[in-house]
């Protein structure tokens, strides 16, 4: 079914569901890059899918962006340890053993940064969707496991746009252990084995992961989470996920 | 995480600062000669030399790839790797570090390159706070007259051309270092740098150093009795030819 047929399936008008039609510059502390100085709108739309490794996210968004598409929605989407910048030079630090916790955060902010400047703001400039694997979230929840200051890493995101909707998958370690021995097996950093969590991998996943989910549900209030449960059927997710992107799409 | 101001040991952090040309790295490489022959410890540390960084970092300027946040990061980044390796673990074990430029060179060109002073200042919370940190004052017709003669070519980063002062790259590099000498002047008293005259004779700048570090050398571990006491301690052993089995401690 087309994007407006099941606008008026639903009884949305030709304005949709939204006061303002654009992506309204908030951010959650500083605004170092300056965007107020120079951005007066946004067109585009930030929407951002959340959630621990293996959750599923990249599925989802492998759904999303055609049925977007298809309607005539130019998508745009990003991912970690993605950007040009630090893209390469982040996996080659990765890939050694003197990486220290404070310098892999800030590895992190980096490539963030960079992406954010260079892919999700132009492409918001020119009124795209913008569909992100993960954003400030998952940094801030890395981080916090591995025993950085609240108010520091907080701080570093806080030039960050408040994005149009976040959707939180959600799910228990006893669900995801299952999906991560589908696909494979235990990662190294998805098990936080910097850390050394457990005796081995799988330990260390459980102890791992088990901090992560803590410090994602803390957030979902403070930051406005919309939760969505991931141990449904793949199908299920996808359908609850276009119900809830359908009123955040721009008109005309 | 530990952050600014609290972190606790034994060892000793003495900093340089100040804008390119204020002869700040010969004296700080003075200062670790005489540290050296005086039998401590010393670690030295430079700006913008994490092995693990370097390369993003040079890449980015290459490409011309760095926004000044970005930028900022990255040298954060850079900052942090050193941090976790060349700063706190020998000032946990007690010895003497020494940086050639330190958190202030980053608010300093940061702010000049207009990122936000507060949200840099936040960025850097997680650094140790220097024992001694000094800042070397110069006129600023001194410091570009020492920089611009003799050198050709300024680069892209380095003159600031990325925030579009001006086309020409010396007028640029001279409207970006008087921002960053106005933001040294501002951190004197933010952060109590200690103020040090860059345009007296070396060997007086460096007498004057010493005087102030010295009371911060009470109580550190030597490795070693420093070269006078060493040269008296074998000269004694060789008055005491006919007694080979003494011991003179050095130690």
């Amino acid at each position: 079914m087309s994007i407006l047929a099941e606008r008026k399936q639903k009884g949305l008008n030709y304005h949709g569901g939204r006061k303002d039609s654009m992506t309204r510059l908030a951010f959650y502390g500083i605004d170092a890059i300056h965007l107020e100085e120079r951005d007066e709108l946004l067109p585009g739309r930030l929407i951002v899918i959340e959630g621990t490794d293996s959750v599923g996210r990249s599925t989802q968004l492998r759904l999303l962006r055609p049925w977007l598409e298809s309607s005539g929605y130019a998508v745009v989407d990003t991912e970690m340890t993605r950007s040009k910048l630090v893209g390469a030079g982040l996996k080659q630090a990765k890939e050694g053993h003197t990486l220290g916790p404070i310098t892999l955060n800030l590895f992190y902010a980096t490539d963030f940064v960079d992406r954010f400047e260079s892919q999700i703001l132009p492409a918001l400039r020119a009124g795209f969707i913008v569909l992100t694997d993960r954003y400030i979230y998952s940094l801030m929840a890395r981080a916090l496991v591995r025993g950085a200051d609240p108010h520091w890493i907080r701080s570093i995101y806080g030039l960050a746009l408040k994005p149009d909707a976040i959707f939180y998958l959600h799910i228990g370690v006893e669900d995801l252990i299952p999906r991560v021995l589908q696909r494979g097996g235990f990662d190294h950093w998805e098990s936080g084995m910097d850390m050394r969590l457990g005796a081995d991998l799988f330990e260390s996943f459980v102890n791992y992961q088990t901090l992560l989910l803590a410090q994602f549900e803390a957030m979902i209030e403070e930051y406005g989470f919309e939760v969505i449960d991931a141990s449904q059927p793949v199908a299920r997710i996808a359908e609850q996920l276009k119900e809830r992107v359908l009123p955040l799409l721009p008109q005309g | 995480m530990e952050t600014y101001g609290l972190h606790r040991y034994p060892g000793r952090l003495f900093i340089v600062e100040g804008v390119d040309g204020s002869g700040k790295s010969t004296q700080i490489a003075l200062l670790r000669q005489w540290l050296i022959s005086e039998g401590y410890t010393v670690f030295f540390s430079e700006w913008n030399s994490s092995p693990l960084v370097k390369k993003t970092t040079s890449r980015g300027k290459k490409k011309q790839l760095l926004t000044p946040t970005s930028f900022s990061l990255i040298h954060a980044t850079d900052f942090a790797d050193r941090t976790e390796h060349d700063i706190i673990p020998p000032l946990k074990a007690g010895a003497i570090v020494l940086a050639d430029r330190y958190i202030y060179t980053a608010f300093a060109r940061d702010v000049a390159r207009k990122v936000d002073r507060q949200w840099v200042r936040e960025l850097y919370q997680f650094a140790v706070k220097p024992t001694v940190a000094f800042y070397y004052r110069v006129p600023l017709e001194v410091s570009l007259s020492r920089i611009l003669t003799g050198r050709t070519e300024l680069k892209y980063y380095e003159s600031g051309m990325d925030l579009g002062l001006s086309n020409d790259p010396q007028e640029s590099y001279k409207m970006f270092q008087e921002r960053i000498v106005n933001e040294y002047e501002a951190m004197v008293d933010e952060f109590g740098l200690t103020v040090m005259d860059a345009t007296l004779p070396i060997p007086e700048q460096q007498r004057r150093m010493r005087k102030i570090i010295r009371p911060y050398l009470q109580g550190v571990r030597r490795i070693r009795s420093s070269a006078q006491e060493s040269a008296w301690a074998g000269l004694a052993r060789e008055m005491r030819p006919s007694h080979p089995d003494i011991q003179v401690r050095d130690r």
